[in-house]
């Protein structure tokens, strides 16, 4: 297997021989209750290895999908690149310097959003730019907040705070807020993931769009097919966990700037699919089988 | 369509002001204590309760007296209701802010550390459900004066449902939000004062709203004992043996208590900002 392709949306040659991030037998073990205590109530429970020797490059300016069945440490992994859960073994380097603890080089993007509830949308992104920043004077701070608001299409909600716009807006929040402190990676943990179909479809759409004016290096979980091959150059699958790894990684050749219909109309789409939906399904009726088993 | 219109016109039409719920309720309200009253002026009249006890109208009259001359001094055995209530509250903030300045602060620190939350629960658990008032020998004993003595009950009263609410806001603030603040590298204080404490807010409030409830419970009975304040004036008129007026303290006292609580119910709402986002 290839791990080192580089992307079509890479440009700058520079940067083409060194990966961003690079995961070298990354495995991650949840310890389980030991001890004669927990034996004594009957509630030791043993190890569990989510994921067992993980060995992936990210590009600079690559938009990479991590998808897998429920449950296959899609998570733990990104989670790990974050900073806010450590790796039990193997290294993980952004741009050749371990990764130790979170940090502003890497933006994320939250699943169920993770606003602060008594902040208006313009203070939820003010504070990340204000955490990352402290130094830059507040008019410049203001002109970064005013424009990510343009940039995810806010105008006119700054004054909401969170409990009264969308869950779509919600997450255009998060994502301003990701963007505003210029990380150089986003991290995005199924970020449309609570959302209905239509306005998840939207905010794909919007996500896209997004991505071609900043090209920022991009991770996503995700669930979709589609959403995967719709926005990224590079789509890992992963095998079922526990102990889960990488199965394959597809290479997505659509050209960029993509929209849904072209992207579907393309002669590589069906096939691409296909081959990610037997994936899918095979491990998901594992996954089903081995719990029926137990 | 149409008669879609006008089956919500007809509907309309019919919601006048004896469909509206409040209007119901206040009339609904105003019957039971216009009956209330009623059996209480017969029952008076007719000597079928307690001897002695004053009628409806009787009571009324001196309410309206209390209420129309609160301030008068007379000497601490009659003194205004104003004064005896301005008393009474003033103990109350003293004791309260003294409580709440101790009881905020620290509850953030215990609530930050999963470990001193379990190790200090214990102490907490222990003093919560012991009446203030058995503090008050101690109290008298320690301070040797009545009025720090009064102040000292209302401290110890309202401590702890701020200190354990407090702790539990703190202790279980979203792990979404400190990974937020942690993604950003917020520092530990910047992430204190900007994300826990904010997000913490309403657990606090709602601690310190249980507290003022215990303060104005315990202050009546505190001052029986120590005098002066609205709960001497019930002590001295059961003395005087003059039962209205200690019918005009409890209805003052329960509109105070009303007053106060109506005020952090506001404050919770200001807090909450609806569902979590």
């Amino acid at each position: 297997m290839n791990l080192s392709v580089s992307s079509p949306s890479n440009i700058n040659h520079q940067t083409m021989t060194t990966s961003q991030i690079s995961l070298r037998h990354v495995s991650k073990v949840f310890p389980g209750r030991k001890g004669w205590l927990n034996k004594l109530t009957g509630q030791a429970t043993s190890d569990f290895l989510a994921i067992d020797d993980i060995n992936l490059d990210i590009e600079h300016n690559t938009f990479v999908s991590i998808i897998g069945p429920s449950g296959c440490g899609k998570s733990t992994l990104l989670n790990i690149i974050a900073g806010l859960s450590s790796a039990t073994s193997g290294s993980i380097l952004m741009n050749g310097q371990p990764i130790a603890k979170p940090g502003p080089d890497r933006g994320m993007v939250f699943q169920n959003y993770a606003l602060m509830p008594w902040m208006s949308v313009e203070d939820n992104i003010r504070f990340a730019v204000e955490t990352v920043y402290p130094k830059i004077s507040p008019k410049e701070q203001s002109r970064i907040v005013k424009e990510h608001i343009q940039l995810v299409g806010l105008v006119g909600a700054e004054k909401k705070r969170p409990n009264e716009i969308s869950g779509g807006m919600r997450q255009r929040v998060g994502i301003a807020r990701a963007l505003a402190i210029n990380p150089q990676i986003l991290l995005m943990d199924e970020p449309f993931g609570a959302l209905d179909a239509l306005t998840r479809g939207f905010l794909q759409d919007e996500v896209e769009r997004i991505w071609e004016q900043e090209r920022k290096t991009a991770i996503m979980i995700t669930h979709s097919i589609e959403e995967a091959l719709l926005l990224s150059d590079r789509i890992v699958m992963m095998t079922r966990g526990p102990a889960a790894k990488i199965d394959e990684i597809l290479e997505v050749p659509f050209p960029r700037p993509r929209d849904r219909t072209t992207v579907e109309n393309h002669p590589a789409y069906l096939k691409l699919k296909q081959e990610m939906e037997e994936h899918l399904y095979r491990e998901t009726r594992a996954v089903e089988a081995a719990r029926l088993s137990r | 369509m149409t008669i879609i219109k006008e089956k919500v016109a007809k509907n309309n039409q019919n919601n006048g002001l004896l469909e509206n719920e409040n209007v119901k309720a206040l009339l609904l309200f105003l019957f039971s204590l216009g009956l209330f009253l009623a059996f209480w002026e017969i029952g008076a009249n007719l000597k079928l309760f307690a001897k002695g006890m004053p009628t409806a109208s009787l009571t009324l009259k001196e309410l309206w007296w209390w209420t129309t001359n609160p301030f008068f001094n007379n000497g601490p055995n009659d003194l205004g209701i104003g004064w005896n209530l301005l008393i009474s509250l003033r103990r109350v903030a003293i004791g309260y802010t003294i409580a709440s300045i101790i009881a905020v602060p620290l509850g953030v620190l215990i609530g930050i550390s999963k470990v001193a939350s379990k190790a200090f629960n214990p102490y907490f658990q222990l003093l919560k459900p012991v009446s203030p008032l058995a503090w008050l020998p101690l109290g008298l004993y320690m301070f040797r004066d009545s009025e720090i003595t009064g102040i000292f009950i209302i401290a110890i009263a309202s401590i702890w449902p701020t200190l354990i609410n407090t702790a539990f806001g703190v202790a279980n603030v979203s792990p979404d939000y400190l990974d937020v603040a942690k993604t950003l590298g917020a520092s530990r204080l910047r992430t204190i004062f900007k994300v826990i404490i904010p997000a913490a807010l309403p657990n606090i409030i709602s601690g310190l709203r249980i507290s003022m409830g215990i303060s104005w419970l315990v202050i009546v009975a505190a001052e029986m004992l120590l005098g002066t304040g609205l709960g001497y004036f019930i002590w001295n008129e059961w003395n005087n043996l003059y039962i209205p007026n200690i019918i005009v303290a409890i209805f003052i006292i329960g509109i105070v208590g009303i007053v106060l609580d109506q005020i952090f119910a506001y404050l919770e709402k200001l807090v909450s900002f609806g569902s979590k986002a």
